[in-house]
């Protein structure tokens, strides 16, 4: 369709000495004036100089041109100059078309005729191009004022609290009864050996008082529907059964409770109640009713909360709540989960008593913790040597080639520890010490002067049996010492395993109810890995933290600030612009088959069960063109990008 | 006789192989004239028709350039593409075309001596070739 009758002016640039020596630009403007529909057809130095626009908009107002071409450079280098002195003359910047000639022509091509013979095709398929192209504009979409973060941890916390300043209302959604995620049950964080409940309790706090973050514990996301802007977030709240606007948080029913299960905060090492609150500092501090295991859901008895709670808070007939909130913009926050080292059976986890994780050894050596923060073992007495081993799960092509990233820093963490606290000898078995970061090569040097074994090789085996009867009853380590090329078996008392971080489970479940990909190894995929680290392909959805992949704390929070800065730039702008080269369905050729939804990778095509057609959301559209290449009956179209319009452009270069 | 300089039409991917052939010319890296570019936005947007229209308006090759896989701008507009290119593949037999005649290539946007170097070397597979046969049997 041919929106008006067309007056085409066709520019070729010279661009200095760049494209005139080798094409010859009197030549091909020649040739353009002679081209169907061309009322005008120039040569000039700098197309896209001051004066060189002036000429362009001055022939559109002059000669009532009203389809541009410009033989220039790449459309990637100009498109928007040109496009905008177009708007200016009165126009629509989409009636303009780009011919490619430096960087595709006089710089690719060695013979002066061969790139002028070029030249012309390609002025000549854009000629043939832009009398088929439409009049365009996008729509402006008003944003809503709030968004929604998925998971509580330090990266979801940092970004809630972040849009939350700027003034925006953040849902705040975590799974768990508590916001605080893997940091809250750390012991010293890395390189700093800052207590991370120090540095960590103080923002869970400042995130459940402030008055534009709405905390949504014990809940999940449960739907996700719109586009950006305008997303409509469903929040499974599961029942908590009790009270929160009642209960004081005084703990009563928690030491009155008679089941015991066993804690997963304390990583299975303690045991807590089926009534309970993770950990001393949850927030919120209400706690929750674990129904598998109460006696009341079990066995229809007991009730000694409800019977101790002086608030009458206890509410047995609490049911699971969908709440409905609006948001502008998401935020991813997910995080990791450790990789579980069962299945490497040779370093005997879950075999010997004394292996442990390092998300474990965490909680030894938490004051909160099931020792109280005393280095002991099972059998209650210090550790005399203890073996550390680097990249258990990670840098390994069983389980995750990749590297963790924290393992190096959180093992030699340990190391510090371990000798502050008992003055054991420390052995790690590393593959490579990888300690890239502000003061972290710095700590590496200084846990070598505290005395710690360091061995370069990969562990081969942890055995209960002693090399001689002096080590009875202790851990053997074997490992090749690949820098002196030596056996080593090695006689100790623990073995703390540095295992790596893998996606968190839900995380599969997350990017689909979002749209987001995940990588091969499941972490969200940024936009960009260079230049939009945080974005997603899906506008308005961010990440933020280890969903995307392994982070240390200090790079989680810079992650986490910069995602709500994206996020906010997004709400503070108030409106989205759509894209204006998007798919149109033709609702006359369109016979229902669905086919253009099954391919869309944006689910931006709905169905119209009334008129029995398919619809594009203009808001999530991003103009791949699947669904027009798939489309049985063409009608499916992307604008700009036609099947009209790229045929006349290759009919005219194959002429 | 004058050597048989054969046309080639590449579509393709603005966000990879367009810039990857931009960046050949801001390294001036030298290929033959013979491709004529139709800058699309994904490869996924490539309607089968395109391809046979081309053959058909006499083109003596096809060149598809597209993201590897796993960088698609739109998720997985390339890998839409292969599984379409390979089916036309077959109809471009049974149409009497040679399917060595249809390229397609992952050229990523930094791979300005890739781009150089498939174009070259297509450009000489095609050569070999001869030209369209369509452009005997048809009225051109």
């Amino acid at each position: 369709m041919k929106y008006e009758q067309p007056a085409i002016g066709v520019y070729i640039c010279h661009c200095g000495m760049n494209i005139a020596p080798k094409v010859d630009v009197e030549n091909v403007a020649a040739f353009a004036a002679a081209l169907e529909h061309v009322v005008v057809a120039r040569d000039y130095k700098f197309m896209c100089s001051s004066p060189g626009q002036s000429l362009i908009i001055k022939d559109i107002r002059e000669r009532g041109l009203n389809r541009i071409i410009v033989a220039s450079c790449s459309p990637r280098m100009h498109e928007k100059t040109f496009r905008k002195a177009c708007e200016q003359a009165g126009i629509n910047p989409h009636y303009l078309q780009m011919a490619n000639i430096r960087e595709q022509i006089s710089w690719v091509t060695k013979d002066s005729n061969d790139a002028t013979a070029k030249a012309k095709d390609q002025v000549a398929a854009a000629v043939a191009r832009v009398v088929y192209h439409a009049p365009l504009t996008s729509l402006e979409i008003p944003v809503k004022k709030s968004m929604v973060v998925v998971g509580g941890g330090i990266a979801g916390i940092q970004a809630a609290l972040t849009a939350a300043e700027a003034g925006y209302n953040v849902h705040l959604v975590e799974r768990e009864p508590s916001i605080g995620g893997h940091m809250a049950k750390f012991d010293k964080t890395f390189p700093t050996l800052d207590c991370a409940a120090c540095i960590m309790t103080p923002k869970m706090v400042e995130a459940a008082q402030h008055p534009d973050i709405t905390l949504h514990t014990y809940s999940e996301v449960a739907s996700v529907e719109g586009f950006v802007g305008n997303f409509k977030v469903g929040i499974r709240q599961k029942p908590r059964y009790i009270d929160a606007s009642k209960c004081t948080g005084c703990g009563v029913c928690t030491t009155k409770c008679p089941s015991k299960v066993i804690s997963e905060f304390d990583q299975g090492l303690t045991f807590r109640k089926a009534i309970y609150s993770p950990f001393p500092q949850a927030i919120p501090n209400t706690p929750v009713i674990d129904r598998e295991n109460c006696l009341y859901f079990t066995k229809g008895r007991c009730r000694a909360c409800e019977k101790f709670c002086e608030a009458h808070a206890i509410a047995f007939d609490q049911k699971e709540e969908i709440l409905t909130v609006e948001a502008g913009s998401i935020i991813i926050a997910t995080g990791f989960q450790t990789f579980d080292p069962t299945p490497l059976t040779q370093y005997g986890y879950g075999r010997y008593p004394e292996v442990y994780t390092s998300l474990e050894f965490e909680r030894i050596n938490n004051a909160t913790g099931p020792t109280a923060g005393k280095l002991l073992m099972k059998n209650g007495k210090p550790p005399e040597k203890v073996a550390i081993i680097h990249c258990v799960g990670s840098r390994d092509s069983r389980y995750h080639a990749y590297c963790s990233r924290v393992c190096c820093m959180v093992s030699m963490k340990f190391a510090h520890l371990v000798r502050e606290k008992t003055n054991a000898e420390v052995w790690e078995f590393y593959i490579d010490i990888r300690s890239p970061g502000k003061l972290y090569e710095e700590f590496y040097s200084r846990v070598q002067e505290e005395g710690v074994h360091m061995v370069r090789g990969r562990v081969a085996e942890v055995t209960d049996i002693p090399e001689n009867a002096k080590n009875e009853g202790r851990l053997t380590v074997v490992a090749e010492n690949t820098l002196t090329r030596r056996i080593l078996r090695v006689p100790v008392d623990m073995v703390l395993l540095g295992v790596g971080l893998e996606p968190a489970k839900g995380a599969d479940d997350i990017g689909r109810m979002l749209g987001v990909q995940r990588d091969k190894d499941g972490w969200f995929n940024e936009l960009h890995a260079k230049l939009a680290p945080v974005k997603t392909a899906m506008s308005g959805i961010f990440l933020a933290g280890c969903c995307q992949g392994p982070k240390d704390i200090p790079d989680t929070v810079a992650q986490a600030s910069a995602a709500a800065g994206e996020a906010v730039s997004l709400l503070a702008k108030g409106t989205v612009r759509t894209l204006a080269e998007i798919s149109y369905i033709d609702p006359d050729l369109c016979s229902g088959c669905k086919t253009c939804i099954e391919v869309c990778p944006y689910t931006a095509i709905g169905f119209d069960e009334g008129r029995r057609v398919a619809v594009v959301n203009e808001a999530l559209c991003k103009g791949c063109g699947s669904c027009a290449a798939a489309c049985p009956s063409s009608a499916a179209a992307i604008r700009h990008f036609s099947g009209r319009q790229i045929m006349e452009e290759m009919e005219a270069l194959l002429l | 006789m004058k050597e048989f300089e054969p046309k080639i039409i590449a579509m393709v991917c603005n966000w990879c192989t367009y810039t990857a052939a931009d960046l050949a010319g801001t390294s001036r890296l030298m290929y033959p004239a013979n491709i004529r570019i139709v800058r699309l936005m994904c490869t996924g947007m490539i309607d089968q028709k395109y391809i046979l229209k081309a053959f058909l308006d006499g083109a003596d090759g096809v060149f598809i350039g597209g993201c590897h896989p796993g960088d698609c701008h739109y998720i997985n507009g390339n890998l839409k593409a292969v599984k379409r290119i390979s089916g036309v593949r077959k109809l471009l037999e049974q149409f009497g075309f040679d399917p060595a005649r249809l390229k397609l290539q992952w050229i990523g946007a930094s791979e300005g001596p890739e781009f150089q170097r498939h174009m070259t070397e297509f450009v000489s597979t095609v050569k070999s070739m001869g030209p369209n046969p369509a452009r005997d049997c048809m009225i051109l």
